[in-house]
This record gives structure tokens, C-alpha cells and sequence, in this order.
């Protein structure tokens, strides 16, 4: 019985191919701009979560500030005011994990006739551990290297590319201003960070070697950064909150003055960056839906047509038997094919496009398999919904009625 | 009780028109047993469309009680009025009523549909009946290829599809000429012959001859009921 209307449904459709087509058009936009937007949205989350798994956990960092106080040192802007003993001191608060003091800048690299500016990190090993940071050729340095401040350098991927260019760099020698220093690893690739930064245009040496040879800090021992790695994401406050005063007490700041230093949770921007997209995601689908509804609503509009132009063709069936189950179960069954012939189509079309967007732009897109489901359910609920109303309308026609329309 | 087909008791139906109710049938009391062959006639506006509307469970009547097959359809719900519709009469109309875009044997079979039957034994039903009205050979065509006489015998196959006891047709040869008339006129002598009621309505009196009890009506009401010579 069911085969028997699905048959004429699949007659009813063609018998007004224009109507039909324009129809299932509404469809096919609807669920495409869906499968597009949600392919985008996804996209998008999935690179947050990228970078952000590159990131690390449980992070932050503490940024040195300048003198603000007419104190004995009058500070020259950005003068560090941390140093390494703070960070030993960090190291000892209660759920802290890692605790890499860094110090960093943008300096020229030289190897051979080649040079390139890149980002200088002097840091300790944790930094790496903190980071999950790994070391694909070559080793990485150890705390040995940091003590006796050796001339090694770890180097990312995008300084290996441009500045050997194809040579292997582990064992060479390149310069940081003047200074040899002789490649000792290659560090895994992590992509470009939250703020859209190549983290693989790096150079990572000893901490010791750049306070003496590359930066030249004024007070030996000092460090721009000291990044914080907490034992849980729950612990994250109090030990950041720890670090605000244990820093505060061995600056001897006096109540009242500003803190010396600044603090910035790395994983909660992540959250929040995430959160965004989130949301972000969300609102495109929310926005892609309407043109859902748009093509729902075109759907019934087209079956109140078809209901009145068939109302003597209604009446016949009735007059021969058709219950009123039989009437509404007929249209719609058309409108739910429509509907899923055209959502059918959009998926393809969505998927295309979605595709096209990625070779063309590199945009990431996720299709996911569960996106096209929800998209698929919804065309059918919408075909259903907006079908239910004209099925109705034809089900309970009064069968002398329907045979005297002319 | 008797073997009555219908019997229909102070059957009354009236319209609503712009000047108020229109009483198209004022009380009709008739009986008619099985394998009945019954021609009603009257003058146009006399009701004979209403009557025959309301035998078919196409309408309901606004007074009195239709009996049929010995139960009161007035108790019947939409459901059940539709199943007999489908099974227990075949109703013919003037203009063959046949769904132009499906096929003669499609058209037939489609009572079948809403009874339940299989594809097959569905197929192999609407050939048999087209067989029967001898159209076995248009079995894909379409109701516009064929002639307004094949086409009302295809209608009569689809109603006798369902193998009802009772065929009602409203003025079946109403839009065919003197020569098809006939030929379907014969079908119906052929169906009764085979033990089918046949109750229809006509203006011609040379149609009417072939049935076995002629009823007339006039404004709505019974005014004459008699056998033929045929039937007597
Ligand atoms: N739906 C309706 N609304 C109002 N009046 C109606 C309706 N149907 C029929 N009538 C009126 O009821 C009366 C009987 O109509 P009916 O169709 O039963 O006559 P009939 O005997 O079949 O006539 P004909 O021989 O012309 O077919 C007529 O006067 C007609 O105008
Ligand atoms: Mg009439």
C-alpha cells in the first residue's frame, strides 16, 4: 500500500516538473547553506581546538613590567623585574607542576649566505614539557646546557625551511648576532597560535646563554616571562592568585602599590577564543535554518495549491474508498519526498561548495557525518510539519463536496 | 428481517441556498432486495442525484434512515462509510470520474489500493475486470486515449472491482450516444444477470427499459413504482 503511494506521489511530482524542481529549490538551499555553514562552524572549532591543543594545559604567564615607583633603581622602561629566583620561588607553590622562566626577542639569524629574523627563546627544558612540545630530529637540550650556558639552539620548522633551506640543520652551525650556535634539534610543528602567530618560526636556546649572549639583560639573571603550569584546571586561580602574592612579597610591594608584573591565564583566553566559536558556530547554523523553514514554508504553499487543483481528484478517491487517512497519508508522502529529494540534493550542493570553499580559500571545513544527519532529520521534520496542514486540509473534505469542485 | 439491499425510511435532504433551506428530497420510503435491476427516472430537480448521492454514503441525509445491507449508516463513522464505499457498492458517474493521469488498469485497481490487496493480485484483478468489459488490451493506456464508451466501461470496471453487491450509477449513459448506450446498457443486463443489484438513473425511457422495476420521481418525492415488462 505504502509502495503503492509512494509510487504516485513520485507521479504526482512529475506531473508539474517546473513547480516541483522550484519547489525542492527552497530545500536544496535551505539544507546546503546548512550543511555550508555547520561545514564552516566546525571548521573553525576544530582549528581552535588545534591551537589550542598545541598550547599546552593548565597555563599562564607572567610578564615582567617596568618600574613604575620613584625608588632607588629608577627603572628604564620595560626593564625586566622578574628574574629566576622568582621563578625557583613559583616553582615551590603548592600545585604547580612546571615552571619555565623565559627570555625572549626577535633577533637575525645567519647561516651561511642565508639570514632570516625569527623569535629567540631562552628557556629551560620544562618549557618544552609544559608546552608538549617535542624535538622530531636531533635532542633537545638539557639542564647542563642552561647551567654552563652552551651555544645549542632547538630551531622550528619554519626557520629550518627558510633559513637551510633543504640542508639538514642538526649539527650546523648558525649565528644569533655574531654568536655561533650550533643546531642541536628540530622541534615538532604546532601551527600558528590563538593570536595567529607561526609558532614554528622559533629559536629556542638555553636560558643563561641568552640573558649573556643574545639579550644582554641588565641585571643578570632576569627574564621577561616566567610561564606557570598549574596541576589541574580547578587549581588554576588559587595558584595564580598564590603567584600575585608571593611575587608582591619578594618585590617587597607595599600595599597600595601596583603589582610589578602582569598575569595573563593562556588557557582561559583559549576556553573563552573556543567558547566563541562555539557560539559562532551555532548562530550560523541557527541563521542557515531559517532558510529551512523559508523552504519549508515554500513546500506548503505549493501542497495548498496542489490540495485545491486535486480537489475533484480527492473526491473520486474518496467516492471509491480512500479513508481520510489514506488522503493524508498520500500528500504527505509528497511533500515529504519533495522535501527529501531536495534535501538530498542540498547535502550534495553543500558539499561541494563546502569542498570548494576549502581548495579555494584553505578555510578549514568539517563535514561531519552527524552534521548531514541533523540536516537530513530536519528536512524530514520540515516536510512533515509544513506538509501536515495542506494533508490535512485534502483528508477531510467532504467527499460530495470535493466530486461537485469544478 | 428481509434480504432488502437498501431500504431507506422517510429519507429526507435539504439544501442550504441563499433563500433558506431547499427540501431536493421530502421523505422517500423504498425497498430494494438483492439482484434487483431498478431504473429511477423524473424530470431534472426532481432529486434523483440527491437520492442516489445519499445510497452511495456520498452524503448524509438530513432526515430518515438508510439501511444498508441491513445496517443504519447513520451510525457509521467516516472510516467505516469509506469501506463501504470501497467494498459493498460500486458507484458509476456521468462524467466516468476516472484520474487522468494513471493508466486504465491503475484506475481499476485503484479501489484495491484503499482495500489492502497486493500489488499483484491487485494487477491481475483491474486485467481480469478489464477483460471482462473488454478493454484487456488498453491495459497501459491512458483514460484520454480511449473513447467516452471505453471510458465509462473501465468506470464500471473500478466499480465492480472490489466484487460489490450493489452498483449504482447516476445517469451512466447520460454523456454517451444512443449506439454506446446500448452496449452499455447490455453490461448492466450482463452484471445483473450475474446476480448484482443495479440501481440507475436515467432520462431515457429506452434505457430504462432494460431494467426490471422503474421508480419515478417528482420534487423530491416517490411518485410512481412499477415493474417492467422485462422483469415481471
Ligand atoms: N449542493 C446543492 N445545493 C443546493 N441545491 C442543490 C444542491 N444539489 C442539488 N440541489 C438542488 O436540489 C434539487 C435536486 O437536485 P438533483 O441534482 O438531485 O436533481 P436531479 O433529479 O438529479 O436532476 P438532473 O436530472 O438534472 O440531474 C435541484 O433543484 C437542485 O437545484
Ligand atoms: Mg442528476
Amino acid at each position: 500500500m505504502l509502495k503503492a503511494m509512494l509510487g504516485e506521489a513520485w507521479l504526482a511530482m512529475g506531473a508539474n516538473r517546473l513547480r516541483t524542481a522550484l519547489t525542492m529549490l527552497g530545500m536544496i538551499i535551505g539544507v546546503g547553506a546548512v550543511v555550508i555553514m555547520m561545514a564552516i562552524g566546525q571548521g573553525a572549532q576544530y582549528a581552535v581546538q588545534q591551537t589550542i591543543s598545541t598550547m599546552g594545559s593548565n597555563l599562564f604567564i607572567v610578564l615582567s613590567g617596568s618600574f613604575t615607583t620613584a625608588g632607588v633603581r629608577s627603572g628604564s622602561a620595560g626593564a625586566p623585574t622578574l628574574n629566576v629566583a622568582d621563578a625557583n620561588a613559583i616553582a615551590e607553590l603548592d600545585g604547580v607542576v612546571n615552571v619555565s622562566p623565559t627570555h625572549q626577542g626577535s633577533r637575525q639569524l645567519v647561516y651561511g649566505s642565508q639570514n632570516w629574523s625569527s623569535q629567540v627563546l631562552g628557556t629551560t627544558p620544562e618549557y618544552l614539557e609544559a608546552r608538549a612540545w617535542n624535538v622530531v630530529e636531533g635532542a633537545a637540550f638539557g639542564d647542563s646546557d642552561v647551567r654552563s650556558a652552551t651555544r645549542v639552539a632547538l630551531i622550528g620548522k619554519t626557520v629550518a625551511d627558510n633559513l637551510f633551506n633543504g640542508d639538514n640543520p642538526v649539527g650546523k652551525t648558525m649565528r644569533i648576532q655574531q654568536n655561533p650556535f650550533i643546531v642541536i634539534g628540530v622541534l615538532g610543528s604546532k601551527g600558528q597560535n590563538l593570536d595567529g602567530r607561526d609558532q614554528d618560526d622559533t629559536v629556542i636556546i638555553p636560558l643563561s646563554t641568552a640573558q649573556r649572549k643574545v639579550f644582554g639583560t641588565p641585571f643578570l639573571g632576569s627574564v621577561r616571562m616566567i610561564m606557570v603550569q598549574a596541576d589541574a584546571a580547578d587549581n588554576m586561580q588559587r595558584v595564580m592568585d598564590a603567584t600575585t602574592s608571593l611575587l608582591r612579597q619578594r618585590h617587597r610591594l607595599r600595599e597600595g602599590q601596583p603589582d610589578d608584573f602582569f598575569m595573563r591565564n593562556l588557557s582561559a583566553a583559549a576556553e573563552s577564543e573556543a567558547e566563541t566559536t562555539r557560539t559562532m558556530s551555532i548562530l550560523l547554523g541557527a541563521i542557515a535554518s531559517i532558510s529551512l523553514i523559508v523552504g519549508g514554508i515554500g513546500i506548503m504553499n505549493i501542497m495548498l495549491v496542489s490540495v485545491t487543483e486535486r480537489t475533484r481528484e480527492i473526491g473520486i478517491r474518496m467516492a471509491i474508498g480512500a479513508r481520510q487517512q489514506d488522503i493524508l497519508t498520500q500528500f504527505l508522502l509528497e511533500a515529504v519526498m519533495i522535501s527529501f529529494a531536495g534535501c538530498l540534493l542540498g547535502l550534495l550542493l553543500g558539499l561541494i561548495i563546502a569542498l570548494a570553499i576549502n581548495a579555494f580559500t584553505g578555510m578549514v571545513i568539517v563535514i561531519s557525518g552527524s552534521a548531514a544527519l541533523i540536516a537530513f532529520a530536519v528536512a524530514a521534520g520540515v516536510g512533515v510539519f509544513f506538509g501536515w496542514y495542506p494533508a490535512r486540509k485534502a483528508a477531510q473534505l467532504d467527499p460530495i463536496e470535493a466530486l461537485r469542485y469544478q | 428481517m428481509s434480504d432488502a439491499v437498501i431500504r431507506v425510511v422517510g429519507l429526507g435532504k435539504s439544501y442550504a441556498t441563499a433563500a433558506g433551506l431547499f427540501p431536493a428530497l421530502k421523505g422517500v420510503d423504498l425497498e430494494i432486495q438483492a439482484g434487483e435491476y431498478l431504473a429511477i427516472m423524473g424530470p431534472s430537480g426532481s432529486g434523483k442525484s440527491t437520492f442516489m448521492n445519499l445510497l452511495g454514503c456520498l452524503d448524509t441525509p438530513s432526515t430518515g434512515d438508510y439501511y444498508l445491507t441491513g445496517q443504519n449508516v447513520a451510525h457509521l463513522d467516516k472510516d467505516a462509510l469509506a469501506g463501504l464505499r470501497n467494498r459493498t457498492l460500486g458507484f458509476v458517474f456521468q462524467g466516468f470520474n476516472l484520474l487522468p493521469r494513471m493508466s486504465l488498469q491503475d484506475n481499476v485497481a485503484l479501489p484495491l489500493v484503499y482495500a489492502g490487496f497486493a500489488k499483484d493480485s491487485r494487477r491481475a484483478r483491474a486485467r481480469e475486470l478489464l477483460t471482462k468489459v473488454g478493454l484487456g488490451n488498453y491495459a497501459e493506456s491512458l483514460p484520454s486515449r480511449i473513447s467516452g464508451g471505453q471510458q465509462q466501461r473501465v468506470a464500471i470496471a473500478r466499480a465492480l472491482v472490489n466484487q460489490p453487491r450493489l452498483i449504482l450509477a447516476d445517469e451512466p449513459t447520460g454523456n454517451l450516444d444512443s449506439h454506446t448506450s446500448e452496449e452499455i446498457m447490455r453490461l448492466f443486463g450482463e452484471l445483473n444477470a450475474e446476480g448484482i443489484t443495479i440501481v440507475l438513473v436515467t432520462h431515457e425511457a429506452d434505457v430504462a427499459a432494460h431494467a426490471k422495476r422503474q421508480v419515478r420521481f417528482h420534487d423530491g418525492e416517490i411518485v410512481s413504482d412499477q415493474l417492467t415488462g422485462s422483469g415481471a
